[in-house]
């Protein structure tokens, strides 16, 4: 199987301060891959370098076989990336609707996706007139995640769904996901700082140190290594 | 009472076309941060765009029909859209992404090139036209003073409605409004959405120029004398209703335009007409001292 998406040796710097270095991944067809690390490893930078914002310094991104490391934004999304990111972002000011519409408008399409989305998030059903800023933290991420498949990406870009979220509600989040690979075949990347859950979620499994990838492996390989837990676990509590 | 219903209805029309130029700085505001200081010059393009159309059709003496006027109106809109989109093209979108500052001189630069571009082209002096729209009624008559309400003030208010009207619909209904709300609010979720944002600021700069355009081409018809420095003191005044009205806000520039218009309407006519301007520009100071985020504004929300 050939990926569909692949970064080589990709590099990106804020100004003079280098946030990836040297970095190499792949995802499949079907799969759900994490990336775990620390809070300021570079996880959102990895993400947000994929979509183009910034640009990658050094290396190559892929997608889907075409070379997408020069293309503005909107563009490589356009080519069916879509991304949940970092805060949840939700327009405020507009209702749920709008925001699950915006979604699918901003690439033309007629936004058919939104049944399927209001049955994965019932919530966002009973809310949708409301506007988004109203949301709790949890609903806004499930907007956040909506919005981002209304469009029917291929390749999906989760960055901490679970930030600051109730345990019950992390698990709502988590069973979508779980559920959105298996039944719709989404691909997903998805960024954590709960190694734990997303290790048992995720196929496969990346770590991020200092903006380099420093282990790979499935998920389960990734739990039993002993510097992981040490390191994001909570030192072996499991 | 009949001299006040006179102030009220000059100040109405007056406010109007602020509050058309207003929209468009309170628009670039909204969704690129920056003050548009030659959205004022924009506007004194469209008037002059709307004055070469009516010299072509052979209008200037004797009363206009309403399809030549319609057809002014639309040549200065399309005309003034292009010089909106050239400037944002040539003057901000090159230093996107620069520090702060550098789009602001930008765009003071840009409002002085259009003055000379204009005083060169078309020469310095006024340029005079006949009344286009002549006549009006006569409301009442009390003590000897009547209250008119001339055809043209009727035009301003009936055509800026119309406009205001359809761009509201434009914002609130269509996805390309959605879009520009979008970007307003997040310009980076946008381009993450798959939206050109880029595309969207050039769509910002067309409307504000058309709608300036469209107060160029009201300006011409009220007052029949133009020159190529009428968008600086417009300008201003317009920045000033967008700040009173809360910078970002639409409601809110369309209603600073109607209280600037009304304010320097009644000061002229009861204080002094030569310090009208001062009445102005006092709002402008007390707005930014006593409530910077003016009358429709939001507060300022650090972004998480």
């Amino acid at each position: 199987m050939s990926a569909l998406l692949s970064m080589q040796g990709v590099s990106t710097a804020y100004g003079a301060v280098q946030a990836l270095t040297d970095v190499s991944l792949e995802v499949a067809e079907g799969e759900i891959v994490t990336l775990i690390g620390a809070n300021g490893a570079g996880k959102s930078t990895l993400l947000m370098t994929l979509c183009g914002d910034p640009r990658a310094r050094a290396g190559r991104i892929s997608f889907d076989g075409a070379d997408i490391t020069a293309l503005p934004t909107h563009a490589i999304m356009r080519r069916g990336i879509a991304q949940a990111p970092e805060g949840r972002r939700v327009f405020a000011r507009m209702t749920v609707r709008e925001n699950l519409m915006m979604g699918a408008e901003a690439l033309g399409q007629p936004g058919d996706e939104l049944p399927r989305v209001l049955a994965l998030f019932p919530r966002l059903e009973e809310r949708i007139a409301q506007r988004a800023g109203t949301l709790s933290g949890g609903e806004q991420q499930m907007l956040a995640i909506g919005r981002a498949l209304m469009s029917k990406p291929r390749l999906l870009l989760l960055d901490e769904p679970s930030l600051g979220l109730a345990p019950l509600v992390v698990k709502q989040i988590f069973g979508a996901i779980r559920r959105l690979n298996a039944e719709a075949g989404v691909t997903v990347l998805l960024v954590e700082q709960n190694a734990n859950l997303a290790l048992r979620l995720a196929h496969r499994g990346y770590v991020l140190v200092n903006g380099r990838i420093t282990m790979a492996g499935t998920g389960a390989e990734l739990l039993a290594r002993e510097e992981i837990r040490d390191a994001y676990l909570g030192g072996g509590a499991h | 009472m009949a001299y006040a219903l006179q102030q009220l209805i000059n100040g109405v029309s007056l406010g109007m076309i602020y509050g058309l130029i207003a929209v468009g700085y309170t628009m670039v505001y909204g969704i690129i941060g920056m003050i548009n200081f030659a959205h004022g010059d924009v506007f004194m393009v469209g008037a002059f765009v709307s004055l070469i159309t009516a010299l072509l059709l052979g209008l200037g003496s004797g009363a206009a029909g309403p399809g030549a006027l319609l057809l002014v109106l639309l040549a200065a809109m399309a005309v003034t859209a292009l010089y909106g989109w050239t400037v944002e093209r040539v003057a901000y979108r090159p230093l996107r992404g620069s520090f702060r500052l550098a789009p602001l001189i930008s765009a003071i630069g840009m409002s002085i090139l259009l003055q000379n571009y204009v005083q060169v082209a078309q020469g310095a002096r006024v340029k005079p036209t006949g009344t286009l729209v002549p006549g009006g009624v006569t409301l009442m008559e009390t003590d000897g003073f009547a209250v008119q309400f001339s055809y043209v003030q009727m035009l301003i208010i009936v055509v800026t409605l119309a406009v205001l009207a359809g761009f509201t619909l434009l914002v609130t209904r269509t996805p390309m409004g959605r879009a520009m709300r979008a970007c307003e609010q997040d310009r980076k979720m946008a381009a993450l959405l798959g939206i050109d944002t880029d595309r969207i600021i050039s769509l910002t700069f067309v409307i504000g120029a058309a709608l300036a355009a469209v107060a160029g081409c009201m300006y011409l018809l009220r007052y029949g004398v133009i020159d190529f420095y009428i968008g600086f003191l417009a300008g201003v005044k317009a920045f000033t209703a967008a700040v009173l009205g809360g910078i970002g806000s639409l409601p809110g520039a369309v209603l600073g335009g109607l209280l600037i218009g009304l304010i320097e309407t009644f000061w002229s006519a009861y204080f002094s007409a030569q310090y009208k301007d001062v009445a102005a520009f006092s709002i402008l100071i007390l707005t930014l001292v006593l409530m910077p985020s003016g009358l429709l504004g939001r507060q300022e929300v650090e972004k998480v």
